[in-house]
């Protein structure tokens, strides 16, 4: 068994911060993490970073732009101090050798982006996320971090309490994807989830195909409520084919989107008189699709987003590797034509439950990073809001968890915040098939961490050779299955009876789920066994989605209800929480924080 | 088909019958596989319906090999057929060959969107990405194989290790000699110089640029062209400090440094970002001689 004080598990942004701050504690710090961190999604961030650091901008002006941007679903804590944070952060950054597009007189640049009232975005070409990633990764090794690199941690090593509040954290327990071996990591301080977001759920998706919610599913699992997860960002400007993102740095240096009578739609046809292009993604994606819908798309599919005229040395300075992404994944030459576009799945604002200092109910455990829900975004996240967040949240769980010394939390977690239970559908089945199997850790009788994660090893072992030992259906046709119909009926526009067809398709999946296998018997690098091991959290993900989904009725930022076209903040201005509660799901709701150092009244949201 | 399965159908209830007077677990369990069985065969046969049916398909010849698995442990090529449509990658052909054909079939991959840099492969005898390698430009049968000069551990999968060593044997990371001190200040660098290293920051240590260099085949020890980018990347940011930029040019001058590249340009050639890693390294080793000049 390894035993390190910290233990982070995934290596993208937000992993890598927490990790170093860990470290800048004197903890023991380990990153257990299935890709290389290097090959982490973080890499594919196109736009920038938004932190107010000119002198006329301030952090009061980025928290009411985000808490704007959040539909007022944003807890003002939370908002707070990621806008008083970001700064540092961003500077920070720099500091690490970030290399950063620089104005004449050599300070970083600065953009505009959607949904901001003062040019706040920094950024690093349309490659932002790939400098990021990579500046950080470079601090990992100067200070010697142990990285456990492709092993795909299984499950979390978790007391079994019966109140969820009573739980604690003592580990993980992963899969050497080189060479089969399953061992158990114990953390002595805490275990950090930053393993990304859940893009794997839908089929049109800008994420990577390692994105499958393993973050998610996991804390759910053991007990931690998954916060908002119907909050579901669309990006507008995807590529129809493949589903690669065009960074809204295109519309932000002033990209216009056309349909196909060429009008730019966003002015004329009223979807945001003011900000145009320039609205938040949930009002431009709904306008894309509205046009499409109305027989304006072009091939019935998609909308044009032209820069040409920008000019070809502005295009090149500033975007010139969205010209690449064009002509390698759409054959587009963005100097010559425009480029076709559409919404596709992009980002998730719900997660794991969490406070300003990344924890959870459960003791011992964080949650950072796209994975967590502090809640920042709310209903809907402001473009440049994701990368800064990593830093601010990254960097403040990885300190938490280390011992080092913060201020107490202001948000509440786990089921003592609620104040309103919710109700489902009586028809509609969640949660597991088979409950026995449901238990968060094997042995009742375990009491002591060591044991705790030994249990779970002996618990993963068997779920191991079971995959590998018996013969089943390939997990591929379950994940290609939850992946349209969520991509049908949980997309942009939401309707009851598609909501609830999900559910049922999703509960199918699951019982089909029941009987799958792994065919290939290897134990070196067997992405059979991960892939099928992943589609199961894709299917808690998933569900997840849905059921927050149906249960709001109201349409808020990103998530659109057909029955109910206004915000409704008299009977909805509170977070959706769905608990696992051992296999038998529960919903209930805590109410929003709207004030904090400031106080945010909810104001229409227009642009 | 659906005859096939109406009498596999009559089997499954003989064979349960039989069981039930036995154990009713058991039973649970053949049946599930008699049914994944079928499931399989039928994705399969659709499959192999698609690629009837589509008007286009392209073949792909891959390399597999498993040291483990009887049947696989001597290396082989195997043969799919899969469907084409336009656009399709040689990523999106392996996957289609995983999920439709063989899940045992083995290649990292994860952003698609050639960022991650985790699909280097050999394909038509050249190191490519292939998420970024279109099929239609490709002659076929497209011949796709594991990374050279890397040892494979499985099908596509080669052991990266070696890869990762040189990488951080070039101290690659930012090292100013001081900060600024005020409040929020960041370091000053003129956009000339952002873009003197622009290009060597786009490195995404896909390696194949180690895979295409000869030296490097040669000697192990050689940091190669990914590694000596790195280096660049620092050494010609004008954030370190001239002591830091000695430092680094004695770590490219060694040995197995610099002056092993022989300017083919095979590195330059295969990158998949285009960074002009050859002028990268003819850089430093002019950089190196004025430095030494310097202090002689």
């Amino acid at each position: 068994m390894h035993e390190h004080d910290v233990l982070v598990v995934g290596a993208g942004g937000a992993g890598l911060r927490a990790a170093i701050a860990a470290h800048e504690e004197g903890a023991d710090v380990a990153m257990v993490t299935k890709l290389h961190p290097v090959r982490s999604h973080t890499g594919a961030a196109e736009g920038g970073i938004n932190a107010a650091l000119h002198p006329e901008d301030s952090w009061e002006l980025h928290a009411y732009d985000t808490m704007k941007g959040s539909d007022y679903l944003g807890d003002a804590p939370a908002v707070e101090t990621f806008a008083q944070d970001a700064r540092d952060e961003v500077i920070q950054l720099e500091h690490w050798g970030m290399p950063f597009s620089r104005e004449e007189d050599g300070t970083v640049s600065q953009r505009p982006f959607g949904g901001l009232s003062h040019p706040r975005t920094t950024y690093a070409g349309a490659e932002t996320g790939h400098h990021l990633l990579h500046t950080m990764y470079e601090q990992v090794v100067k200070r010697g971090i142990t990285v456990y690199e492709e092993w795909y941690v299984l499950d979390l090593a978790v007391s079994d309490h019966d109140d969820v509040e009573d739980r604690e954290c003592h580990g993980v327990v992963a899969y050497d994807i080189a060479s089969g071996e399953i061992e158990g990591f114990r953390a002595n301080d805490g275990v950090i989830l930053a393993t990304g977001g859940p893009g794997q759920v839908f089929d049109h998706t800008t994420n990577a195909v390692a994105n499958t919610g393993d973050g998610y599913a996991m804390a759910y699992r053991a007990g931690v409520p998954l916060e908002d997860m119907e909050f579901v960002q669309f990006h507008p400007t995807t590529l129809p084919s493949t589903g690669v993102l065009i960074s809204e740095g295109v519309r932000g240096e002033g990209g216009i989107l056309y349909n196909e009578d060429e009008e730019r739609f966003m002015f004329e046809h009223g979807y945001a008189n003011n900000e145009g292009e320039l609205a938040s993604r949930d009002v431009v994606s709904r306008a894309e699709l509205t046009e499409v819908n109305a027989g304006r798309g072009i091939e019935d599919e998609y909308v044009h987003l032209d820069m040409r005229h920008l000019g070809e040395e502005r295009i090149l300075d500033r975007l010139e590797n969205i010209l690449h992404l064009a002509e390698d994944f759409e054959g587009v030459d963005g100097l010559d034509e425009p480029m076709p576009v559409k919404p596709g799945q992009h980002y998730q604002m719900g997660g794991v439950e969490c406070d300003e200092n990344g924890h959870t109910c459960v003791d011992g455990l964080y949650a950072a990073g796209e994975t967590a829900c502090v809640s920042l975004h709310g209903a809907n996240r402001l473009g440049g809001n994701a990368l800064p967040e990593l830093l601010v949240y990254g960097a403040r769980a990885g300190k938490h968890a280390a011992g080092g010394d913060m201020k107490e939390a202001e948000i509440q977690t786990g089921p003592s915040a609620e104040s309103e239970a919710g109700d489902l559908d009586e028809s509609i089945q969640i949660g597991a098939v088979d409950t026995s199997d449901e238990s968060v850790a094997a042995d009742g009788a375990a009491v002591d961490a060591k044991s705790i994660v030994e249990s779970e090893v002996e618990r993963q072992r068997e779920r191991v050779e079971t995959l590998l030992e018996s013969e089943g259906i390939n997990h591929a046709h379950v994940r290609d299955d939850v992946q349209e119909t969520m991509t049908a009926n949980v997309n942009v526009f939401r309707r009851e009876e598609g909501l609830k067809q999900a559910l049922e398709d999703i509960r199918e999946a699951r019982e089909r789920y029941q009987h799958v296998a792994v065919s290939d018997p290897s134990r070196t690098y067997n992405t059979d066994l991960i892939h099928t091991i992943e589609t199961r959290n894709i299917l808690d993900v998933a569900e997840s989605i849905a059921v927050g989904a149906l249960a709001r009725e109201e349409f808020r930022g990103a998530h659109w209800r057909e029955q109910y076209q206004y915000r409704d903040d008299e009977n909805w201005l509170k977070h959706t929480l769905l608990a696992w509660n051992d296999g038998t799901p529960r919903l209930y709701y805590k109410p929003v924080l709207l004030e904090a150092e400031k106080e945010y009244e909810p104001k229409e949201r227009s642009y | 088909m659906s005859t096939q399965i109406e009498q596999e159908q009559a089997e499954e209830q003989a064979e349960a019958d039989a069981a039930a007077e036995t154990e009713e677990s058991h039973q649970e369990r053949r049946l599930s596989e008699k049914k994944a069985r079928a499931e399989a065969r039928e994705r399969e046969e659709q499959a192999r319906e698609e690629v009837r049916e589509a008007e286009d398909t392209v073949e792909i010849k891959v390399f597999r090999y498993d040291p483990e698995v009887e049947g696989k442990d001597e290396p082989r090529f195997d043969d799919f057929h899969v469907p084409f449509f336009k656009g399709m990658t040689v990523l999106d052909a392996l996957m289609y060959a995983r999920d439709h054909y063989d899940s045992s079939l083995t290649f990292r991959h994860s952003c698609r969107q050639a960022v991650c840099g985790s699909d280097a492969l050999f394909v038509n005898g050249q190191q490519r990405l292939g998420c970024k390698t279109q099929m239609a430009d490709l002659e076929g049968p497209v011949r796709i194989e594991p990374l050279p000069h890397q040892d494979v551990v499985k099908d596509l999968v080669v052991d990266m290790e070696h890869f990762y060593e040189q990488m951080h044997a070039v101290e690659p990371y930012f090292q100013p000699d001081e900060l600024p001190e005020g409040e929020l200040e960041e370091q000053r660098q003129s956009p000339e110089n952002r873009e003197k290293v622009k290009m060597s920051t786009r490195c995404i240590w896909c390696g194949a640029c180690m895979s295409s260099c000869n030296i490097a085949a040669g000697d192990n020890e050689y940091l190669g062209p990914a590694a000596i980018n790195k280096a660049y990347r620092f050494a010609m940011d004008e954030r370190e400090g001239e002591i830091k930029k000695e430092d680094r040019l004695e770590i490219i001058e060694q040995e197995h440094g610099v002056w092993r590249c022989q300017t083919q340009f095979s590195c330059t050639e295969v990158c998949p970002k285009d960074i002009p890693l050859t002028e990268h390294i003819q850089e430093l080793k002019r950089e190196a001689v004025k430095s030494n000049l310097k202090f002689w």
